[in-house]
């Protein structure tokens, strides 16, 4: 490394303090400045920072959007989950790898331009889509790949790409993105009109108990998917022991087919921030993190602005609203592309500068979470929620939605409709509801709550969407009858491998032997017998597994067996005669054939 | 009353196994009493004159001729058994399948460091059987009833599971016969 | 203050100290409950997941769930039977494990754990990764072929070593065991004394010129299966 570039690392290095807790920055940083993390430039992290190279080793192979081998100036990375797939985006990679001269997976030769696929990057309401560095194209085609090629080459920066602005605040110079927001239903608690912006000073006149109340009163449960009482969870990280508690808001929307988050940070972050300020005096914090996934890196410096002009109006910092002895400030952590860190303690390693590997819990992040401290995470809705109780009153919100799920839910709903995009629509609603709510014809199957939710059929279409019957985080996936559903499938057993920690057994190993027996399945090759020897595999790893990755990882398997058997019923065959339907004995000889340049003549109709 | 007929093979494998089962020693003297032997090397018969009660496979599928014999006892044997790691799992030819065919041949026949082959000649004989891709356990072949491991498996493992299934026992075997070495 | 917190395994009543797991308590008693990742006094790593057990009917990794009075632990059930060998040949699967010729053979853990639950073949098809050897040390050996990703060579050498020579790199099945080094262990301080070069339950890393040293018919789990030193402590019966 020459002199100047050692320079740059070690000024990296020293911006975040030489602290080792900052490694996401500082890999980050080192990432976009030499365009990868080579191993001299962990070597010099390894030392400025008091570590060991190995450490900045595990943490830079970890994360997708990190890379130990030189990278592109430019990467650009097509989102290639399954809404983006039925919308086009294998024929769009393929315009983008003739136009290159390169395959996925490959730099052009001058080191200028790299192409990739990633998953979900949540955009499903305006695929296919992809990402040009940080920036967004949506709603491509093979002519706007061709001229975004066409721009690139002649050396335009990423942002000079958007051709047209977006909606709301995506049209804000600080946001300068062609996302559209797509909100096509507003409900009472997020995107009504009415925010009044006085939930905070609110809660700052009553005790952190008594907000703790109200929000317990309401019935509030976490928005991410597995509902756990807000309120509760609140309550144990003030009862904890401990200095310095932290409120984390995980911003790390993963779940393919989730894309309402997005929507939150452009239109409502000052809710977000209030509501992650209430939640801090709630529980005694004085350390805020938003963790941001590194998909809506457009977003933030728009969201770093907001934060200046809240700490400006005394909002955030010291004495909040002038609140004698209320000290809250937060920071933005980057994310770096891994779904597991919407997994909370995966997302607290993250925060942490560690891999992004779950821990063992107990102890559980409300008795120690990031760096050991009480730590309370909880999903972008669910502080905006909790603005608004406070605002309106427990009773206001628990008599939204039902009894075990009160209030709202903002669902982003893709695929096979005539509206996608996201509805804030009352827990609830049922699947038939929302499907004629979103004009979806000849819907053959919906995948709710994403990969790890349910694939139902419509003998569930009557089903409602809560806690207690469809739970779902927010993502809504439509398919209609011309969708093949091992497909569906297969690309979801496809996302969880690729995404899976691989820190223990079951998720790792499990997932990988899942895929393959569906694909056997798939081909033909599969046997009456395979079924069971799924289910049986399926329920060893949501058993075994360690974190909520691996315990829902078999779904789409498990679901599609129990809802469309029938599917599987029809490709699957009984072994004849003793043999292994799954041994090819012409794909066994063909390299060997190859070789000898001779044919079998033993198999002669191999 | 008929004895049942019992086969055995060797396909990708060293004999060991083989030389276990002859291991089982003065006990060979009642096996022959429980049963006649079919196809094997043992008796050196060459193809199935009948219908087998048993069939005992050593070494794993390496080659077509491997698959060939393999589904031949599966057609011919009611219990097929794989006798040995190399059955069970591929064992040391196994070795062979983290690394392309092509470069298996170029080292054992002309960049090994052993290797005196100054003709540079890869032996393709269309005799010679051709390789598979990789090295497959009989199970992933052909449906297998018992598996007994080891390399090779000990004459009372193989003498314990053979007069259990001769004389309709259940093989429950005790924890010093199930080895992998 | 010491009190005794009581409690079930498998309907047996076990008496235990605040702050211990329920793999601690258990081996006080003389329970054995499977394990691979978890060794001495090591850090719980809940990566394996071998030791899982019900807890009041949801499942834990025993190594680090701490106990609560009255709990109902289920260890040596049909169900958690049939996990723990599919996770055991999971790990079989996985990796390229030659037995018959491995130094580690006879003892080594994940061998043992095979024999244990009576395992002839795993059910799963072998997936024959490749992976790499590392013979660069002049004293130790690191086979990746073997290695099932325990973490107790990454624990030994950062927390009772100091010297962090392991760490676990890349994610999903392109997990492994990086050394800290561009890519070599002699380029590492990694030393044959260090407690790491014997935390290893499989045959993953090895000291040089030391293989075979036992006889077949003398090695550790040649006649008694795995767990069964612990076992011998138990003094009740259920």
């Amino acid at each position: 490394m020459n002199t100047s570039l050692e320079q740059e690392v070690k000024s990296i290095c020293a911006s975040c303090d030489n602290d080792r807790t900052r490694m996401m920055d500082i890999v980050r940083a080192v990432q976009e400045t030499l365009g990868y993390v080579p191993g001299h430039a962990m070597d010099l992290i390894a030392s400025e920072l008091g570590t060991h190279r190995v450490e900045v080793e595990s943490v830079v192979s970890f994360y997708a959007f990190l890379s130990s081998r030189p990278q592109g100036k430019t990467v650009i990375r097509l989102c290639d989950d399954i809404i983006d797939r039925m919308a086009g985006i294998e024929h769009i990679a393929e315009v983008f790898k003739e136009e290159l001269g390169i395959d996925v997976g490959e730099t052009t030769d001058d080191g200028a331009l790299s192409l990739e696929f990633t998953p979900c990057i949540g955009m499903c309401d305006q695929a296919p889509a992809a990402l040009i560095n940080d920036v967004p194209v949506t709603a491509l085609s093979s002519d706007r790949a061709r001229e975004i090629v066409q721009g690139l080459k002649n050396g335009e920066m990423p942002k000079k790409l958007v051709h047209r602005l977006g909606d709301g605040n995506n049209a804000d110079p600080l946001v300068h993105s062609m996302v559209q927001n797509n909100i096509r239903k507003r409900g009472d608690v997020i995107f009504s009109d009415h925010t009044s912006h006085d939930g905070l000073k609110k809660a700052l006149g009553m005790s952190p108990a008594e907000v703790i109340r109200e929000i317990k009163a309401a019935r509030l449960r976490g928005r991410g998917g597995a509902g756990f009482p807000t309120g509760m969870k609140w309550d144990f990280t003030r009862g904890a022991e401990g200095e310095h508690k932290v409120v984390i808001c995980n911003a790390d929307e993963g779940e393919p087919g989730t894309f309402k988050d997005r929507a939150v940070l452009t239109e409502r972050a000052d809710l977000l921030f209030e509501g992650m300020a209430l939640a801090g005096y709630a529980v005694g914090a004085d350390t805020g993190i938003l963790y941001l996934r590194a998909e809506y890196a457009y977003l933030r410096q728009y969201l770093e602005n907001v934060l200046k002009e809240r700490r400006d109006k005394g909002l955030l910092g010291k004495n909040v609203c002038g609140k004698e002895g209320f000290d809250f400030d937060i920071r933005i952590q980057m994310g770096a592309g891994a779904y597991i860190c919407g997994e909370e303690t995966a997302l607290i390693s993250s925060c942490e500068g560690l891999r992004g590997d779950p821990k063992n819990r107990p102890p559980f992040p409300a008795q120690k979470g990031y760096l050991g401290r009480p730590t309370t995470v909880n999903n972008v809705e669910t502080f905006c929620c909790a603005v608004r109780i406070i605002e309106n009153g427990a009773a206001w919100f628990a008599n939204l939605g039902t009894h075990g799920s009160p209030g709202t839910k903002l669902l982003s709903v893709s695929g096979d409709c005539e509206g996608p995009g996201i509805y804030e629509v009352p827990f609830g609603i049922t699947v038939h509801e929302l499907l004629k709510e979103v004009g979806a014809e000849n819907c053959q199957a919906v995948q709710i709550g994403g990969p790890s939710g349910q694939l139902v059929g419509p003998e569930a279409f009557d089903r409602k969407i809560e806690y207690d019957d469809l739970a779902t985080g927010g993502s809504v996936m439509v398919f209609n009858n011309d969708r093949k559903v091992l497909e569906i499938v297969d690309y979801f057993m496809d996302f969880f491998i690729e995404e899976s920690c691989g820190y223990c057994t079951p998720c790792r190993v499990g997932n990988v032997l899942l895929k393959e027996r569906l694909a056997q399945i798939m081909n033909g090759k599969g046997t009456p017998e395979d079924l069971p020897y799924l289910e049986r595999l399926g329920n060893t790893v949501k058993t075994a597994s360690r974190c909520g990755l691996g315990q829902t990882s078999p779904n789409p398997i498990l679901s599609s067996l129990q809802n469309f058997r029938s599917v599987y019923d029809e490709l699957v065959k009984p072994a004849s005669d003793g043999m292994q339907p799954s041994f090819d004995i012409a794909a066994a000889l063909k390299t060997s054939e190859e070789i000898a340049e001779r044919k079998s003549t033993v198999f002669t109709t191999a | 009353m008929t004895k049942p007929k019992v086969a055995t093979t060797s396909l990708a494998g060293c004999f060991g196994c083989h030389m276990s089962l002859l291991d089982i020693d003065d006990r060979i003297l009642k096996l022959v009493e429980l049963v006649d032997f079919d196809k094997s090397p043992v008796d050196d018969i060459k193809t199935f004159t009948g219908r087998c009660a048993v069939g005992l496979v050593e070494g794993g599928c390496a080659n077509e001729e491997n698959v060939h014999v393999l589904q031949d006892f599966r057609n011919h044997c009611d219990i097929l058994i794989s006798m040995g790691d190399c059955a069970t799992m591929g064992g040391i030819p196994a070795m062979r399948n983290t690394i392309p065919l092509q470069e298996c041949l170029d080292v054992a026949y002309k960049t090994g460091v052993t290797v005196y082959n100054p003709d540079n000649v890869v032996p393709n004989d269309p005799d010679i059987p051709l390789l598979l891709d990789r090295v497959y356990p009989c199970h992933e072949v052909v449906k297998i009833d018992y598996h007994l491991p080891g390399c090779p498996p000990s004459a009372d493992t193989l003498w314990e599971a053979l007069v259990a299934l001769l004389t309709d026992k259940p093989m429950e075997l005790p924890y010093e016969l199930i080895k992998y070495d | 203050m010491s009190t005794t917190i009581t409690f079930t395994i498998d309907g047996v009543d076990v008496q235990g100290e605040p702050g211990q797991t329920i793999m601690q308590a258990a081996d006080a008693a003389g329970i054995y409950i499977p394990r691979l990742c978890a060794f001495e006094d090591l850090s719980p790593h809940g990566s394996c997941r071998v030791c899982t057990v019900m807890v009041n009917g949801r499942p834990q990794s025993a190594c680090t769930q701490p106990i609560s009075e009255g709990m109902t632990v289920e260890n040596n059930t049909d169900e958690i039977t049939e996990i723990r060998k599919d996770i055991i040949e999971m790990l079989f699967v996985e990796g390229n494990h030659y037995c018959m010729f491995c130094e580690k053979s006879g003892n080594c853990e994940l061998q043992a754990l095979a024999y244990r639950f009576g395992i002839a073949v795993p059910k799963f098809p072998y997936l024959w990764p490749e992976r790499d050897v590392d013979a660069s040390h002049p004293d130790i050996l690191i086979d990746r072929n073997r290695c099932i990703l325990c973490g107790r060579c990454v624990r030994a050498s950062r927390d009772v070593d100091g010297k962090t020579i392991f760490e676990f790199v890349g994610r999903g099945p392109n997990k492994r065991v990086a050394v800290n080094a561009e890519a070599n262990l002699k380029d590492t301080d990694a030393a044959v004394t260090d407690t790491a070069m014997d935390a290893c339950p499989v045959g993953a890393l090895l000291k040089k010129r030391v293989g075979y040293a036992t006889p077949v018919g003398e090695r550790r789990y040649d006649h008694n299966p795995i767990g069964s030193d612990i076992e011998s402590k138990r003094t009740t019966t259920a």
